[in-house]
Order: C-alpha cells, then sequence, then structure tokens
C-alpha cells in the first residue's frame, strides 16, 4: 500500500514537529560552521596553488587542522578593547554582523522532501529550516542588518582608519544592495512566487515551458543572464570580496573597519566574512542554478553548486586588483543600477507578451 | 547655511601596511579627499655619511648596501666608481671586471624593479602578482649568493675590481634566467597591462609633468615617463656601458601607468644587456694592477716581502689618496644616485655626500597627491617606487 505522505505540523504532532525542528536548526548550523573553517582552508589552499606556493601544510595531514589551529589561537588571545572605544556598541558589532549571516541560512532550501515513517504515519519534512513565504525579502532584510555591524564597527573603535572603513563599507552596502534587490526582481515576476522553494520548484520545469527542451531545467541563469550577472557582482561587493574589498583595504585602511578588534572578536568578523559568502553562493544556487535539482541526490548537487560559487570568488580574489571608492560608487549607481531597471522592463514586456 | 566641515588628519604610517618602510604621512583628509599630504623622513636614519669619515675607503662598501638595500650592487658601483675617480685608477679597471659589474648591476635592476612591481602591484590590490615576482627575485638572490655568500646585502664589489670571480656554472645560470625574463614580464603584464581595474586605477593617477620633474630633480622611471630622454648609462657612460646596444624606454604619459610601463620596458632591456654582457665575457684578472689600492693574492703575500707589505699597510692603515673632491653617479634602478667625495689626503673620506634617488623623487609626493583620493597616495607611493634607507640614509 502507497501511502501519501503527510506533511509534518506544529498543531498535530508538537513534539515530533519541535524534535525535528532543532535536528534541522544544528544540522544546518553545524555545516553552516564547518564549511566556513574549511572555506578558509580552501581559500588559502586554492589561491596558494594559483600563486607557484602550498598553502597550509604543516598543521596536521595536508595542512587540514589549520583552520582550527587558527581558531584556537583567535580563541585564546587576548580580548583587547580599546581605552577609548565605546565597549558597549564594541562588543556588539561583532555580533551584529554575524547573526544576519547565520540567519540568512534559514529559509534556504537544502534539497527535496524527506521521509520518513513515525506511529504508522508517512511524514515528509522540507530539507529547509523554514519555507516563509516572503523569504527572499527576509534574505535581503538580513543582509541589509549585516551593515549596521560593520558602520557600528567602525564608529566604535574610535579609530581613524576604522572610521574610514565604516564610512566606506557603509556606502558601498547600500549602494550595491539597490542593484542586488533590482535585479532579483526579475526572478520574482518570472517565478510569481517569493517563497524560495517556490521558485526552486519552477526552475525545475523544463527550460521556457518547451517539452522539447526538456533535458535543460528551467534555471533563471538561462532566461535571466543579466540580471545573474549583476547579482553575482552585487554579492561580491556587498560581501566585501576583491576586487570590492574596500573597507578593510589592507593597504589603504590597515585593515578597515576591524582594525581595532582582536581575538574572538577578530575571530568572528571573519567568520562573518567567509559566512556570507556562504550565504550568497547559496542564494545565487537557490535563485539561478535551479537549487537542489540535479543529476545527483538533492543536497549533493545543492552543495556542488555552492562550492563552485565559492570557488569563482576566490579565483576572483588571486586575478583582480581593487577598485577605487569613487570608480566603486561609479560602478554601482551609473552602470548597475539602470541595468537592473532595463533588466525589469525587459523582464516585464517579455511576460506581457508571452 | 553652509555646512560646517572639518578636515581629519590622519597620520599614515610610520607603522602601515603600505608606505613601504618608514615613512609617514601626515595627510589632511576632506573624506577621502587628500587636502594636504607631508612626508616626514628620518625614522631609519642611521648616519651611513658620518660613519663613513671614520673608516677607510674599503670599509664604507659595506655600509653602502644598507642604502638602497633592494639594489645593493648599485650602491656598491657608484661608491666603488666614485673611490676609483678619486684614486684616478678608471681606465685600469680590467674588462672583466667591468663586464661582471654591468651584469651584476643589471640583475640588481631586475631585482629592484621586481620588488617595486610586487609591491605596487599588492598595493593597488592585485596579490598574485607580488608572488610571481618573488619567484623570480628569488633566482636573483640565489645568483647573488653565489657570487658574494650574501642574498640582500652583497658586498661584492671592491676599489680596483671584485671579492671574486663567479663561480663554475653560474654564465650558464644567469643566461638561463637573463633568457626566462622577457617571458616572465609578458606573465605581469598579462595580469596588470590590459586589465580595466587595473587601468582605472593608474591612468591619470599622480600626474606630474615634465617641467615640474625636472624642476624637482626628479630622476629615473619617474622621469623618463614624463617624456624627458635621460639615462646616465647612455649619456654618461661609466663602467663600459657604451659597449651594449640598449633602448632607453621613454613615455609620455606623466602618470602612474605609464611609470609602470617604463620600469616592464627597462626590465626587457636590462635582460638584453645582460646577454651582451655575457656573450663578451672573457677570462682576465678580476683586480686592477694597483698594488697600494688593491690587496695582493694571499699567495704572493707569504712568498713575497713586497706583497707582504702593501697587505699589511692596506689592511692597517687603508690607502691614502690625494687630496680633491669628485662627484660620480649611476643610474641606479631608482634614477641617479651619486656620491660626493671630498678627500683630504688622508685614509678616511673627509666628507662623503650621498645624492640618494628615493630621497629626490620622494619630493613630487605631495603635489602628486593633493586633490586625489586617498587609495591613490598609495598608488602614487608604490609608483615613486621610494626605499627608506636610502632616503634616511
Amino acid at each position: 500500500m502507497v501511502m501519501t505522505p503527510e506533511v509534518l505540523t506544529l498543531s498535530e504532532a508538537p513534539w515530533l514537529f519541535t524534535g525535528v525542528m532543532l535536528v534541522k536548526i544544528i544540522v544546518a548550523f553545524v555545516a553552516t560552521l564547518l564549511i566556513v573553517a574549511y572555506a578558509t582552508y580552501a581559500e588559502r589552499k586554492i589561491i596558494g596553488r594559483m600563486q607557484t606556493r602550498m598553502g597550509p601544510n604543516m598543521t596536521g595531514p595536508k595542512g587540514l587542522l589549520q583552520p582550527i589551529a587558527d581558531g584556537l589561537k583567535l580563541f585564546f588571545k587576548e580580548d583587547i578593547i580599546p581605552s577609548q572605544a565605546h565597549w558597549f556598541a564594541f562588543i556588539l558589532a561583532p555580533m551584529m554582523i554575524l547573526a544576519p549571516a547565520f540567519i540568512s541560512i534559514s529559509v534556504i532550501p537544502f534539497g527535496g522532501d524527506l521521509h520518513f515513517t513515525y506511529d504508522g504515519i508517512l511524514y515528509a519534512v522540507p530539507m529547509q529550516i523554514t519555507d516563509l513565504n516572503i523569504g527572499v525579502l527576509f534574505i535581503v532584510a538580513m543582509a541589509g542588518l549585516g551593515v549596521y555591524g560593520i558602520v557600528l564597527a567602525g564608529l566604535a573603535s574610535n579609530s581613524k582608519y576604522a572610521l574610514l572603513g565604516g564610512i566606506r563599507s557603509t556606502a558601498q552596502m547600500i549602494s550595491y544592495e539597490l542593484a542586488v534587490g533590482l535585479s532579483i526582481v526579475a526572478i520574482f515576476m518570472l517565478s510569481e512566487t517569493l517563497s524560495l522553494r517556490g521558485i526552486v520548484a519552477v526552475q525545475q520545469q523544463p527550460l521556457w515551458g518547451l517539452e522539447s527542451l526538456s533535458f535543460i531545467p528551467n534555471w533563471y541563469i538561462f532566461c535571466q543572464p543579466l540580471a545573474f550577472c549583476l547579482f553575482v557582482i552585487g554579492s561580491m561587493a556587498e560581501i566585501n570580496r576583491t576586487p570590492f574589498d574596500l573597507p578593510e583595504a589592507e593597504t589603504e585602511l590597515v585593515s578597515g573597519f576591524c582594525t581595532e578588534y582582536s581575538a574572538m572578536k577578530y575571530a568572528l568578523f571573519f567568520m562573518a566574512e567567509y559566512a556570507n559568502m556562504i550565504t550568497v553562493s547559496a542564494i545565487a544556487t537557490t535563485l539561478f542554478l535551479g537549487g537542489w535539482g540535479g543529476p545527483f541526490y538533492g543536497w549533493i548537487n545543492f552543495l556542488i553548486k555552492v562550492f563552485a560559487f565559492m570557488f569563482f570568488f576566490i579565483w576572483i580574489r588571486a586575478t583582480f586588483p581593487r577598485l577605487r571608492y569613487d570608480q566603486l560608487m561609479f560602478l554601482g549607481w551609473k552602470i548597475m543600477l539602470p541595468l537592473a531597471l532595463v533588466n525589469i522592463v525587459i523582464t516585464g514586456i517579455a511576460i506581457l507578451l508571452w | 547655511m553652509a555646512a560646517n566641515t572639518e578636515t581629519m588628519t590622519i597620520n599614515m604610517g610610520p607603522q602601515h601596511p603600505s608606505t613601504h618602510g618608514v615613512l609617514q604621512l601626515i595627510l589632511e583628509l576632506d573624506g577621502e579627499i587628500v587636502v594636504k599630504a607631508t612626508p616626514h623622513i628620518g625614522f631609519l636614519h642611521r648616519g651611513i655619511e658620518k660613519l663613513s669619515e671614520h673608516r677607510t675607503y674599503h670599509q664604507t662598501i659595506p655600509l653602502t648596501d644598507r642604502l638602497d638595500y633592494l639594489a645593493p650592487m648599485s650602491n656598491n658601483l657608484g661608491y666603488v666608481l666614485a673611490v676609483e675617480k678619486l684614486l684616478g685608477i678608471t681606465d685600469e679597471i680590467p674588462e672583466r671586471v667591468q663586464r661582471i659589474r654591468v651584469i651584476m648591476t643589471e640583475l640588481t635592476r631586475l631585482k629592484s624593479h621586481l620588488v617595486w612591481l610586487a609591491c605596487h602591484a599588492l598595493d593597488i590590490g592585485a596579490m598574485t602578482v607580488f608572488l610571481y615576482c618573488f619567484r623570480e627575485r628569488e633566482c636573483i638572490t640565489d645568483i647573488y649568493e653565489k657570487v658574494s655568500g650574501a642574498r640582500m646585502t652583497s658586498n661584492y664589489f671592491r676599489v680596483g675590481g671584485l671579492a671574486d670571480d663567479l663561480p663554475d656554472g653560474l654564465e650558464g645560470e644567469i643566461r638561463t634566467f637573463a633568457e626566462s625574463i622577457p617571458a616572465h614580464v609578458e606573465e605581469y603584464e598579462g595580469l596588470l597591462t590590459g586589465n580595466r581595474i587595473w587601468q582605472k586605477r593608474t591612468i591619470g593617477v599622480g600626474e606630474i609633468s615634465a617641467e615640474a620633474a625636472i624642476d624637482i630633480g626628479i630622476t629615473g622611471p619617474a622621469l623618463r615617463a614624463t617624456g624627458v630622454d635621460w639615462d646616465l648609462r647612455r649619456d654618461n657612460p661609466y663602467s663600459g656601458y657604451d659597449d651594449y646596444e640598449f633602448e632607453v624606454p621613454v613615455r609620455k604619459g606623466c602618470d602612474t601607468f605609464d611609470r609602470y610601463r617604463v620600469r616592464l620596458d627597462e626590465m626587457r632591456q636590462s635582460a638584453l644587456i645582460i646577454i651582451q654582457a655575457l656573450d663578451k665575457l672573457k677570462p682576465g684578472p678580476i683586480l686592477a694592477d694597483c698594488p697600494k689600492v688593491v690587496l695582493p693574492p694571499k699567495k704572493d703575500v707569504v712568498n713575497n716581502i713586497e706583497s707582504l707589505i702593501h697587505h699589511f699597510k692596506i689592511v692597517t692603515e687603508g690607502f691614502k689618496t690625494e687630496p680633491g673632491e669628485i662627484y660620480q653617479s649611476v643610474e641606479a634602478p631608482k634614477g641617479e644616485l651619486g656620491f660626493y667625495l671630498i678627500a683630504d689626503g688622508s685614509a678616511y673620506p673627509f666628507r662623503m655626500k650621498i645624492r640618494p634617488p628615493s630621497f629626490v623623487n620622494l619630493q613630487g609626493l605631495p603635489q602628486m597627491v593633493e586633490g586625489k583620493l586617498l587609495a591613490d597616495v598609495i598608488a602614487v607611493i608604490g609608483t615613486l617606487d621610494i626605499v627608506l634607507g636610502e632616503i634616511d640614509r
């Protein structure tokens, strides 16, 4: 007898629901943390290879314990709060930058439904912590919150370099958020839903709804290439990676907004940077590359795509110099924003016509 | 109502990742725009000019290594040529010595330009070029180690010759390296020259006109990028440079991008000079035949009373020169490096004045950056190619 799976809800099975939810949160959180740790290792190894050097290779086999050693080192370092700093804001800032980066993960679908039987009933559990019907808006909101952490860090440090870094990143993140936000508007227009799960489901249909093209999935990268480019460039700016790493431009501003930070608080900034990289890769995968869809089992496809994005970000870092502040603003406001608007108009016309 | 704005003064350096050592810049910023830039120097002052007054002429050579520590052989050459001119033995230097000196100073030029390109690119954010350049620089330091025993402070040239001959097999190694340089320069160009971001960061940045450059006394690649065709190796040849065919790269852009291209072209020319010098290199003595100045071979010291006396005199009290004043300059990687010596007839110089190119070139910095953005300050410090060891002496 084939049973149709029932969706697990809070009202019907409260304890089971809570338990499953906790497991999902812990798995997602730990996996993200592990990926953060090993993203630093991967970055150092990959860039090392690109630059004809070894990368970490002394700590553990092939240097695999390096991220853990780094973490331990930062954990045991003296935690300095400069005497001129505003101590409360100074402590708050790293948390405010890390938390939104991790929270965004909660609405991202990693895979299809997971089925299991409990008490004779077959349940279906989505591999996603929560499927908000405004998932994309939530992510944009969280990205907006991330700016506060940087601004606060820059102000609270009471140091001129940190202040300059804070000002730079505020301007940068706000202007690029606009372009990123507008570039994904075109996606909602096509998918007619804001739920990330819904968007992935739409992308599993054949390309442009044509049965003859059924071997190619309807990934939005194919019908929205411009939006995809804008999103990727804008996200690089938003997560402060080369060539848009001005807020922490080492050679100009020492370390930018985290100049005065040390020990675990610095580690939080560091983790936030990589967590943001993962989040952005995950969002790009979900919105443009069909999420967990693909030849392998659900979440494996998802991870492959996310890692491909991260590799791309690392590769860019090894290749490009850094833009100047005014050039960055020019690119954001005068090139990317108009392009995003034009893309929305074109998409609108296309939807009306077909 | 006008807004009440204030400028912010920041201290860039001496502890800053991209002031190339211990340069301190007091920057007055209006937002990100530099209103005023004041370089403060002297954090690396070791009194090399004064120290030399209490050392024999030979004992000063190791001090010159520490002027521009990225180009030690050029400093050695400038000083050694100055002393030889003072002694009047310039024409007695053997041909092999001249050739090896040219090979070594051109290797130094490559070494200095490689470090310059590495740091300049890193300052602007291109990390990979940094490591590529240091890979090639490593070959040069290896060659240095083989000829002089030291990787950075070579102390290889002597008044009247060289400390030692080239070890066996090194000529081939230098040739292989010099032949590989054009391909490597091509590689750096592939990463930078056509890169839109690199062009945006360098074209039109740090402009200085030819007149202003000459007024300040800027020399070297920074001058040649303003369209002034002036290179001491060609226009006032020393050490047999008139024997080689090479071009002096000149460009007219006056900006950071053209200074970058001039230096890259110079690297190609240096490689050509090295290959020519290797072709013309013949076996021969590596010390001039001037027993009162040059230490005799160790074999003669123990067998020959004359040599023993010379050895004793030179080691204990150094050689004496005629009283007089001379100025000798060489085209160091960074510009005109001059040594001005006043001798009073003793074994010590009465006064030694060094004209370091970085010191003079740095004077152009304020007018190159004022009114520009903070990020341009970094590009300009990089493009001027300053070394604080030479500025502070």
